[in-house]
């Protein structure tokens, strides 16, 4: 039976708890919070209880490239199934969107107009990511990546601020123009699959054939590199992410950042590098340098913005060109590091925007040079801001300094001018981290008070401290004890890397 | 004569059964219970449209004129049940006053018109397809002047009647070349002797071919007539036209392709339709950007749908085939409950762009959640089963391997992107625009309601249900026997 599968119940209780929002009533606030916040605990626990499977599978000498494998045969004429199973990889990622939308919940507590059509979207949306990160079969995957993309459309435009008519549009647009790519991509791959003419959808299988020609996979990997890149915030197709972020209301740009461009570094490499490697290795110099750009040009964006979500949005279009520059690195140290920074990323920025949001719901605006002295004002806003700064700039002890650690060590293996001047490139994107950091951390947090109606502002509410504690505790976890999800992770990699040099 | 073949075409004469009831109720019945007639030809209908449902005997009939098998039973049936749908829409807009005295004349036209559809679709001799393809044609003429009282409808009946005229008489050119070259006009005789002929007047014959079914189908260049006819027309007729003509254009289009021409010489009819296509996608989808009257947007947005619904015939397989079929069924559903919604509010309020959709999600929130199905269904959006029906129609075209169709299909896929956009405005109008004029709370009619309800289920199950895809495939295999000699 499907049901004995774990996996699916990450799919299934997002959908009930549409369906236990549906039923309620549109003017019972409290009903829907409590479905809300049930709803998302259930997926946080059984993340946790995943992990916790995972970890004795592999402690009693389970090697397997995945576990909780199961196949239920759905499109027989296409050979299409919803096949479920899990690597480290997938494990981490489920787990960071459990936390990040049980935050987002949270940080969604007093939401206007609309509460329930807010959260009927939103855990629409969850049941994408989640069914993604479940998912190995090419279909089954796309499918649920859609259904992640366009709740976007009406999250930002519905509940969103400024000029969330043109974001909400370019975003989709955007987003969905690189899944057009994409499907193409994937029929592509699908009928070169296996030599002998039984097609198939399932990643490992198809993995296990390496029967895609080269000179498919020549056309085939930009495709599938771009699709996925598109949403990672990849330069030159990262222009929606800004304008996306700063319109989309608290929750939904933190999980954008925080989960759903993840699903765009999470794609590259299950589907494009995995199944393409030839490919990969031609063409991976080519999107490296894109990479590169993003990283050094989007933390220097960040530095001239003085909108606080523009800010986090251009940081995020750098750190995120961080995690697919590590992936296309293809050695297991530096893909290891991506998906630390996948984590690190995904805690930071999703804090960062909570923090954000908490602060424009007081003070109306999001212009830093509006703004300052909120130390004094809301000192506990002011504080988990300077700690996400802290984390996002690298700072010992947080997660982004194991993340970045990790993956310029790896880059640095190799041994090639190329590898080395974009490593070094790269890292010198931490100094520019700082540079605009502590500049808001300055201006923002710690400057004369620009607005004495300011003054009469009140600190963090009980909802707000718990979704900001959560997500400070989380990268404290993840910087203190790196070994923990490294340990988890990095077996996953092997089959990748094996791929890719064979293909060489 | 052997009357045991008429068993052979169960669902024509099922039809015109149901006809003849009407027709007698329509005629013998007294004027206190006319108003009943919508109801009665709905029931009756919906009692048919099961019926058809218990899998029939196959076969051929009279001299080989019919033939019936598996394939052209589901055809039908998926005809069948768009009618219902649009029977439902109908029956409260024809108890209005105007229609008093043409009620039953709107059934019987409408009834006849899908048999001649039938015949379309079931005929192994082109004579019986052009019965078939006039009986289709012309009394929807009569039902797009059905609103006597206003200019447009006048319009769109003469622009209809001229258009199906000229193109059927383009088709008939075309038929005859076929039977100077074949000397037959029997599907199967014609196939035989056009195999491997390459002559300058079989691809001349084709090209007419599908100029007349293109203009069915409202495939560029042969759509001019579409916006004009579908703003015009009442809005339950432009649903049939759009969703049930349509596809049983597409439907014939593609037995005759399957059984005739598919073996014939076949990159000459391959490359015609691969630029057909991409018109028709490209041109549909950039026009219907820049409507404001939704009918008229629908009726672009309906033309490229009609691009993609090629993209199964050049596939020319049988999973191209299913592909196409499933994909009608999808776009009939979507289509209907797009014009369900537009039918609702234009009965009631008279109202028809974009701009009074305002806010429609304030006061009408199931009509605009309808809406939104129905664009995210036809935008290609999962979990709805716009998004199984593109995937499986792209999957069945690039089974062809070739690179051109790659292209194709890229093409296509870009053009989706375009025509989310446009779908996407409307859903922006409803849920994301203010007005505080917008149209007040409507009280939709049980028929219409009834009718979304079906359309809305149907989005949401069909592209999870699997079944259904996978019959299909099973039931092509009946119709794809020249294909497969390829």
């Amino acid at each position: 039976m499907i049901f004995d599968n774990i996996l699916i119940y990450f799919a299934i209780v997002p959908l009930l708890t549409l369906g236990g929002l549906a039923l309620c009533n549109n003017k019972g606030i409290k009903a829907i919070r409590a479905v809300a916040v049930t709803g998302a605990s259930v997926l946080v626990a059984l993340a946790l209880y995943l992990v916790k499977l995972f970890l004795d599978a592999r402690g009693a000498g389970d090697t397997s490239e995945m576990i909780l494998r199961s196949d239920y045969m759905w499109y027989a004429p296409l050979n299409i199934k919803l096949a479920l199973g899990v690597d480290g990889v997938s494990v981490v990622m489920i787990l960071l969107s459990a936390f990040i939308v049980l935050t987002g919940v949270f940080a969604s507590w007093k939401i206007n107009p609309l509460p329930k059509q807010f959260f009927l979207w939103f855990f629409l949306l969850s049941t994408g990511v989640f069914g993604f990160f479940i998912s190995i079969d090419l279909f089954t995957m796309f499918m649920f990546y859609e259904v992640a993309l366009i709740p976007m459309y009406l999250l930002i435009g519905i509940w969103g601020s400024g000029n969330k008519n043109y974001s909400a549009m370019k975003l989709t647009l955007m987003l969905m123009g690189g899944s057009a790519f994409l499907m193409l991509a994937l029929i592509g791959i699908y009928f070169h699959s296996a030599a002998d003419g039984n097609y198939t959808m399932n990643i490992l299988e198809i993995a296990k054939n390496n029967a895609v020609p080269q000179s498919w996979q020549l056309y085939l990997f930009p495709m599938a590199f771009v699709g996925f890149g598109v949403l990672g915030a990849m330069f030159p197709f990262h222009t929606w992410s800004p304008d996306g972020h700063a319109s989309a209301p608290t929750a939904v740009s933190m999980l954008h950042a925080g989960v759903l461009m993840k699903l765009g570094g999470y794609g590259c490499f299950r589907i494009a590098i995995y199944l393409m490697p030839y490919a990969a290795n031609v063409i991976g110099p080519v999107f490296l340098t894109l990479t590169g750009i993003s990283i050094v040009y989007g933390a220097f964006s960040a530095c001239v913005q003085t909108d606080l979500k523009y800010i986090n949005a251009y940081s995020s279009v750098s750190h995120c060109g961080m995690v697919l520059f590590a992936i296309l690195m293809f050695n297991q140290t530096a893909m290891t590091g991506a998906v630390l920074q996948m984590l690190s990323h995904g805690l930071m920025t999703a804090l960062f925007f909570a923090l954000i949001g908490m602060i424009y719901g007081r003070t109306h605006t999001r212009d830093i040079r509006e703004m300052g002295g909120m130390m004094q004002i809301m000192p506990y806003l002011g504080v988990g801001y300077v700690i996400a700064g802290l984390a996002s700039l690298g700072l010992p002890g947080l997660s982004g300094f194991v993340a970045e650690m990790t993956i310029f060590f790896g880059s640095f293996e190799h041994p090639d001018m190329f590898h080395r001047v974009f490593t070094i490139a790269g890292a010198s994107s931490i100094v520019i981290t700082a540079v605009y950091i502590l500049r808001v951390v300055g201006k923002l947090l710690f400057g004369a008070v620009q607005n004495e109606h300011h003054r009469e502002l009140t600190d963090a509410s009980w909802d707000e401290r718990v979704a900001t504690a959560v997500l400070i505790v989380c990268v404290a976890i993840i910087g203190c004890f790196p070994n923990f999800f490294v340990n988890i992770i990095t077996d996953s990699f092997l089959p990748v890397v094996d791929a890719l040099k064979n293909a060489m | 004569m052997d009357y045991s073949q008429f068993l052979l075409m169960p669902q024509e004469v099922g039809l015109l059964l149901v006809f003849l009831l009407v027709f007698i109720y329509d005629t013998f019945m007294p004027q206190r219970s006319q108003r009943a007639l919508p109801v009665f030809t709905t029931v009756l209908f919906a009692i048919y449209t099961a019926i058809c449902f218990v899998p029939c005997e196959v076969g051929s009939a009279f001299a080989g004129m019919i033939e019936t098998n598996q394939a052209t039973w589901a055809m039908k049936n998926i005809l069948n049940v768009g009618m219902l749908i649009v029977l439902m829409q109908a029956a409260k807009w024809t108890n209005e006053e105007f229609m008093r005295v043409r009620r039953g004349e709107f059934y019987e036209l409408l009834l006849l018109t899908l048999f001649g559809m039938f015949l379309m679709i079931s005929a192994r001799h082109f004579l019986l397809f052009v019965i078939g393809l006039e009986t289709a044609s012309l009394p929807i003429a009569c039902l797009a002047a059905f609103e006597k009282k206003r200019y447009e409808s006048h319009e769109a009946a003469a622009k209809y009647v001229f258009t199906a005229i000229f193109s059927s008489a383009i088709f008939l050119l075309g038929i005859s070349f076929v039977y100077g070259i074949a000397g037959t006009l029997y599907y199967n005789d014609i196939a035989t002797m056009i195999i491997g002929q390459k002559s300058t007047l079989l691809v001349v014959a084709l090209a007419f071919v599908i100029a007349g079914v293109g203009f069915k189908l409202s495939l560029v260049p042969f759509h001019q007539w579409t916006a004009d006819v579908y703003q015009g027309a009442p809005t339950a007729v432009t649903a049939y036209l759009s969703v049930i003509s349509k596809g049983a254009a597409a439907f014939s289009f593609l037995v005759i392709m399957a059984q005739v021409f598919g073996a014939a010489y076949s990159t000459a009819w391959e490359w015609m339709l691969y630029a057909v296509i991409i018109l028709t996608i490209t041109i549909g989808n950039l026009f219907a950007m820049r409507q404001h009257n939704l009918k008229r947007f629908l009726a672009f947005s309906s033309i490229s749908q009609a691009g993609y619904i090629m993209l199964g015939v050049i596939a020319a397989n049988t999973l191209g085939m299913a592909s196409m079929m499933y994909y009608v069924l999808v776009y009939v559903f979507s289509n209907l409950a797009a014009f369900g919604v537009i039918a609702a509010i234009e009965r009631q309020t008279g109202k028809t762009t974009t701009d009074d959709y305002n806010g429609l999600f304030k006061t009408n929130p199931w009509l605009s959640f309808t809406m939104m199905l129905a664009m995210f269904s036809l935008g290609g959006i999962p979990p709805f089963a716009g998004f199984f029906s593109k995937f499986f129609i792209f999957v069945g075209a690039c089974k062809t391997g070739s690179v051109a169709v790659y292209v194709l299909v890229l093409i296509a896929l870009v053009n989706t992107i375009i025509s989310l956009y446009y779908y996407l405005l409307v859903v922006k109008a409803m849920f994301i625009r203010q007005d505080d004029c917008a149209i007040p709370t409507l009280k939709s009619s049980c028929g219409e309601r009834a009718a979304m309800i079906v359309c809305a289920l149907g989005i949401i199950l069909i592209g999870l249900a699997s079944c259904i895809y996978t019959s299909l495939t099973e039931y092509t295999a009946a119709i794809a026997n020249i294909f497969s000699q390829i």
